[in-house]
Formats: C-alpha cells, sequence, structure tokens
C-alpha cells in the first residue's frame, strides 16, 4: 500500500507544475510562532545591548525573570489551548486568588494535612472550571462574558470566605505545616540544587559568603512550564483530542458535523485553564508560604496577552504552545529587564501594550494569509 | 438483493400541517449518478435530509441494500456507508488538508496515553486520495483556506471516499463555483462513480447535472414528476419540466417585449 502511494506521490509532484520552491524562512514565517519567536529575539538582544553589565544574565538574574516568565507561561499554556478552541477565561486571575485559599484554610484553620489541601484546590477549581464550561457550552453565550461573571464571583468569594474562615485577607504560616509533607514541595521547593552547589564551587556562578550559591536551584514553577508545555504541545500537535481542539476552534458546527465532541473538548478546556490556574496558585503559596485573596489580579489579562504574542488567534482555530510560552518569556523579561536597565518601570505598560497592537497586526495579517484562497 | 442499493417507496415527509414530500419514488444503483432536480422549495432539502438520516419519512418505505430501514441519526446513516457532503463542506479553513481529511475520524497509532495521531501516514492517504480524484495537492500541511472551492468540495468528496461510502449525497456542489471549478466537481463525481459508488446529486442546474447524470428524478412543489433515464429524455425536455422551464419561456417574451417597446419608443 506505502509502496503505491509514494509511487504517486513522486508521478504526481513530477507533473504538478504550479509546485514552486518556497524558501525555508518564507514558511518559518508561516508558523504561528514566528512573531514570538522574532519579537524574542529581539527583546534578547535590547537588553544584551543595554543592560548586558547589570546582572541581568547573571545567575540569580537570570533565575529571576526565567520564574517571572515561567509563571505567566503556566497559565498560557492553559489559555492557548483554550483559546485555540475559541473561548476565553478572564476568571484564571480571581481563580489563582480562590484556589490559593482553597488550599490554605483547610490546611492553617481545619488543621488538613497540606496533600490533601492542594488535592481538593485542584479538584474543587476544576469543578469551577467545568461549570464555567458547562454554562458557557449548554446557554451558547460568549465565554468573555461567563467567565467575567466568574472574574467578579470569584474574587468576591476569595475575600467574602477568607475573611469568614479566619478574619483575615492574608493567610499566612504555612511554611511550618508544608515542610514535611510530600506534595508541597513539588510546588514550592527547588529543582537541581546539587548542580548549583556544584557550579558555585566550580566558580561558574556566585556564591555567597558563607559558599552556598547565589542561586539555591531552578524554582518548581520552572519545571512545571516546561512538562506542562511539553504534554500540551505534544497533545495539541500529535494527538487526535488535539486534532479536536483546532477543529472546535476554526469552525465548531464543520467540527459537529464530523463527529467531534465539541462540548466535551470545551469543558474539559476549562477545566485545564483551572488547573493551571491551581498549579500557579500552588507555586506561589509554597514559595511565600502564604495566600493572599488579592493574588493574581489582572493574570487573565496577562495571560492572554502572552497567547497573543504567541501569535494564536482571538477567534480561536490557530496557535501553539510554544509560541504562548515564547509570548510568556517575552512579557517576563521585559517587565524585569526594564528593572535592570533603570527605566522607570512605569513604561512597562506601554511597551506591553504597544507589543500587543503590534502582535494582533501581525496575526491578522498572517490569517488573511492562510485563509485566503489563492486561484 | 434487488439492483438498487436505495429505494424509496411512496415517501412522504410533513412538518406539522406542510406537505413537504409526497408519495415519492426514487431509485438509486450503484455505479449510477442520479440528479435531483427542481426549484428553491421543491423539496430538494427534505428528500436529500431523509436519505441522510436527518428525518425519518412520515410515511412510505426507505429500503437500504434491500431491506427496509429506519435510520435514527445521520451517523446511523453514515454507518451503513451514506455520505452527505452539504454545502458547508465540514471543513475547517485553517486547518491543513491532511487535518481536515482525518477531522473526528483521525488515524492513530500505539497505545494507551501514548495513542497518537499518525500525520505522516495520514499526509499520505490524504494525497493519494486527492490525486485518485484528479488533485494533486502541493503540500498536504497547507491550510485548506488557500484552496479554491473547487479543491475544498473535492476534498470532502474525497474524504467521504476514503470512509467508506457507498452512497454519496452531494449538495448542490457546484453552486458557488465558476465554470471551470465546476467542470472540475463533476470530474470528481465521474470518478466516484466509476469507482463503483453511488452518487445523489443535487443541482438546479441542468447543465451541470445533464452531462454527467444516468437518471434524473424531477421535483416540483413537494411531489415527484418522476425519475427518467438519460436514453429517456432530452436536456429540452428536463428543462421543460423544471419549474424553471415555463417561468424562463415567460421571461423570454416578456423581454422581447420589452425591446419591442424600447425600438418603438
Amino acid at each position: 500500500m506505502s509502496d503505491s502511494v509514494q509511487a504517486v506521490n513522486v508521478a504526481a509532484q513530477e507533473k504538478d507544475e504550479r509546485i514552486r520552491s518556497v524558501p525555508a524562512w518564507k514558511k518559518l514565517l508561516h508558523r504561528p510562532e514566528f512573531g514570538s519567536l522574532s519579537g524574542a529575539i529581539l527583546v534578547f538582544v535590547f537588553f544584551i545591548l543595554t543592560a548586558g553589565d547589570s546582572g541581568m544574565f547573571a545567575a540569580d538574574g537570570v533565575i529571576n525573570w526565567v520564574t517571572v516568565s515561567a509563571q505567566l507561561g503556566v497559565i498560557a499554556i492553559g489559555a492557548c489551548l483554550l483559546m485555540i478552541a475559541g473561548e476565553f477565561d478572564l476568571s484564571i486571575g480571581s481563580m489563582i486568588g480562590f484556589a490559593g485559599m482553597m488550599m490554605t484554610i483547610p490546611a492553617v484553620y481545619w488543621g488538613w494535612p497540606i496533600w490533601a489541601a492542594i488535592i481538593f484546590a485542584f479538584i474543587g477549581a476544576m469543578f469551577i472550571g467545568y461549570l464555567n464550561g458547562y454554562v458557557v457550552v449548554k446557554t451558547g453565550l460568549p465565554s468573555f462574558i461567563v467567565t467575567l461573571a466568574f472574574l467578579f464571583i470569584l474574587r468576591g468569594l476569595t475575600i467574602a470566605l477568607s475573611i469568614l474562615f479566619t478574619n483575615r485577607t492574608i493567610v499566612g504560616g504555612v511554611k511550618k505545616f508544608s515542610e514535611n509533607d510530600w506534595l508541597a514541595p513539588l510546588f514550592g521547593g527547588t529543582f537541581g540544587n546539587g548542580l548549583f552547589v556544584w557550579l558555585a564551587d566550580m566558580g561558574v556562578i556566585d556564591s555567597y559568603k558563607d559558599g552556598s550559591p547565589i542561586v539555591e536551584g531552578i524554582p518548581m514553577v520552572v519545571i512545571w512550564c516546561l512538562l506542562l508545555a511539553a504534554i500540551s504541545s505534544w497533545i495539541l500537535l500529535r494527538t487526535s483530542y488535539g486534532n479536536w481542539i483546532y477543529a472546535v476552534g476554526g469552525d465548531d458546527k464543520a467540527a459537529r458535523n464530523v463527529g467531534v465532541p465539541v462540548d466535551k473538548v470545551k469543558i474539559s478546556l476549562f477545566m485545564f485553564t483551572a488547573f493551571t490556574a491551581t498549579v500557579y496558585a500552588a507555586c506561589q503559596v509554597f514559595e511565600f508560604g502564604s495566600a493572599a485573596a488579592d493574588r493574581g489580579v489582572l493574570k487573565e489579562f496577562e495571560a492572554i496577552i502572552a497567547v497573543v504574542i504567541g501569535g494564536a488567534l482571538l477567534t480561536g482555530g490557530y496557535g501553539t504552545v510554544i509560541g504562548a510560552c515564547l509570548g510568556a518569556l517575552i512579557f517576563g523579561v521585559v517587565q524585569m529587564g526594564i528593572f535592570f536597565t533603570g527605566i522607570d518601570s512605569d513604561w512597562f505598560r506601554v511597551f506591553l501594550g504597544v507589543m500587543l497592537l503590534a502582535a494582533v497586526l501581525f496575526n491578522n495579517y498572517i490569517r488573511k494569509r492562510v485563509t485566503e484562497a489563492r486561484h | 438483493m434487488s439492483e438498487f442499493i436505495i429505494e424509496l417507496k411512496k415517501v412522504s415527509r410533513f412538518f406539522g400541517s406542510v406537505i413537504a414530500l409526497q408519495n415519492i419514488d426514487m431509485q438509486v444503483k450503484l455505479g449510477e449518478v442520479h440528479c435531483l432536480l427542481g426549484d428553491n422549495g421543491a423539496g430538494k432539502s427534505t428528500l436529500i435530509k431523509t436519505l441522510a438520516g436527518v428525518h425519518a419519512p412520515s410515511e412510505g418505505e426507505y429500503h437500504f441494500e434491500g431491506k427496509s430501514v429506519v435510520f435514527k441519526s445521520p451517523v446511523d446513516a453514515l454507518d451503513s456507508g451514506i455520505a452527505t457532503v452539504y454545502q458547508d463542506l465540514a471543513l475547517v479553513p485553517l486547518m491543513s488538508v491532511t487535518r481536515n481529511f482525518f477531522m473526528g475520524r483521525e488515524l492513530t497509532k500505539g497505545k494507551g496515553i501514548f495513542k497518537r495521531f499518525d500525520i505522516e501516514k495520514a499526509d499520505k492517504i490524504a494525497q493519494q486520495g486527492m490525486a485518485d480524484m484528479g488533485i494533486n495537492v502541493r503540500d498536504p500541511s497547507q491550510a485548506i483556506g488557500t484552496m479554491s472551492g473547487g479543491e475544498r468540495q473535492c476534498l470532502a468528496i474525497a474524504r467521504a471516499i476514503h470512509f467508506g461510502a457507498k452512497v454519496l449525497i452531494l449538495d448542490e456542489p457546484t453552486a458557488a463555483l465558476g465554470v471551470k471549478q465546476s467542470a472540475n466537481v463533476l470530474k470528481v463525481v465521474a470518478k466516484a462513480k466509476a469507482r463503483g459508488l453511488a452518487v445523489i446529486l443535487i443541482t438546479h442546474n441542468v447543465h451541470h447535472a445533464y452531462p454527467i447524470a444516468d437518471r434524473f428524478t424531477l421535483l416540483n412543489r413537494g411531489q415527484s414528476l418522476g425519475s427518467f433515464l438519460k436514453s429517456e429524455v432530452s436536456r429540452e425536455d428536463v428543462l421543460e419540466m423544471m419549474a424553471g422551464g415555463q417561468e424562463l419561456d415567460e421571461l423570454t417574451a416578456e423581454l422581447e417585449e420589452f425591446s419591442r417597446l424600447d425600438a418603438s419608443a
């Protein structure tokens, strides 16, 4: 079978005069990640020139912006898959605050073991994600409105419930419960500590006076980001479910007509977005040892910005996880880099807005190239 | 087994007090193109939806492969080998040829959590399926948004054939196409017929239907004006029988009247 297939392919290609060889760089131009990749390179060149000697590219500086990028990357991955499927989740930021409280209050006030509280938070958050998705799918309302409602509901609940149960909006003292837990270090710990001790001993990275390395290890949130990126990217590009995500976002009616379970795909992605928000929340809670009711404010927009800079279309059906991660990297590098260059950090938002606009214009141009028929 | 793969016997379909179809008799044979002609509102859509399993007949019998059947849903009909290509084609412009070809029925390899979409093999099958229909796909990973309307129609047809259709129902496949592209689609229809499929072609363009059809069924206001073999009728007869024939004669007469008035003015 495959032999004959190949024979025909060769014949078909030989006699097709319409094929012209496209240079590799032009092919690259048509990939969704192109904009964010070139943006990332630009940003790095800029900061190497302007802040190269400021410590931004020393070990602790690198860990600093890598961590910020990874935090955003985690939720951007969730937002990315959901956006490719044609939906938004504006409740991500509020979910971060809510999930943080769901794992601290039971542990600190109700005496639950930390691992149980973490699992409780994941289940609770994913149930809310399910609710988001269910309402969107069953009512046919735009997810923009439904999740905007949940943005307020969840933020309000976070503040009201934490006042009700603890009489405060910042719940601290998690550290002493999480120290000997088996699950908490997966979020709040660091990775590769031995390697960094060794690197410090070798003099590759700086160390403190007592000889301990200036960087303890790679924060777990970075590992989460890389892991989620690899798995989600594989699922999106290489599985049936990934094909359904593109189909649902590209044209849900067409997808339904060929038997794609549109509603299930959408609901499961709302749950995944809630999952990533909870990962973000857990990493913060166990890094700082506290949860606060205002955690994650505006994070939903930052995630959407990262995804759009990463080349996904707001209308769905197009984009990649790698692009979203590059978008998050640009975001983190600029946010931290501006601090290193000594420019007033107020300029960060100006830059962000301009970057977003440029990315959307670029994506729009790509969409035209991809969807308009060439006869 | 009957000589016909699909046979409708006195099928009627009512929507409340509306009679959408009444006493329709129709036979479809493998290796034949059966053209369903009729003006807007003649009942073509209701008839194909009945054939495709969307509507069950209110009265009459639907025989498939010699047995009386009642399809519960379009999926049910599809499983039996009746594939319908509607005008919207059920394609996603932003997705590649291969991803569209296998949308919802992805070719997988591996097991358990490593079960994955076998894109390399799927690429080859999609390209082959299109080549069989006479369309050379330049690059199976290209988005179909870049393809012409005719090529997309052919993709939808090739997909249906690949997934084992025995009866192919095409809803106005040439409606939005130019002359050359229509010809390409009709060639694909001829290829499907040559492969032994039964094709039911819905159109209100006699000039597209006549060259390729083996058999015609004419619908008018929910009733069948009869089925004819091509040898029995001429193109003009067919045109005449369609509601359009009479109307067009009147139009011609009216236009003549106008030009005479213009001339005398």
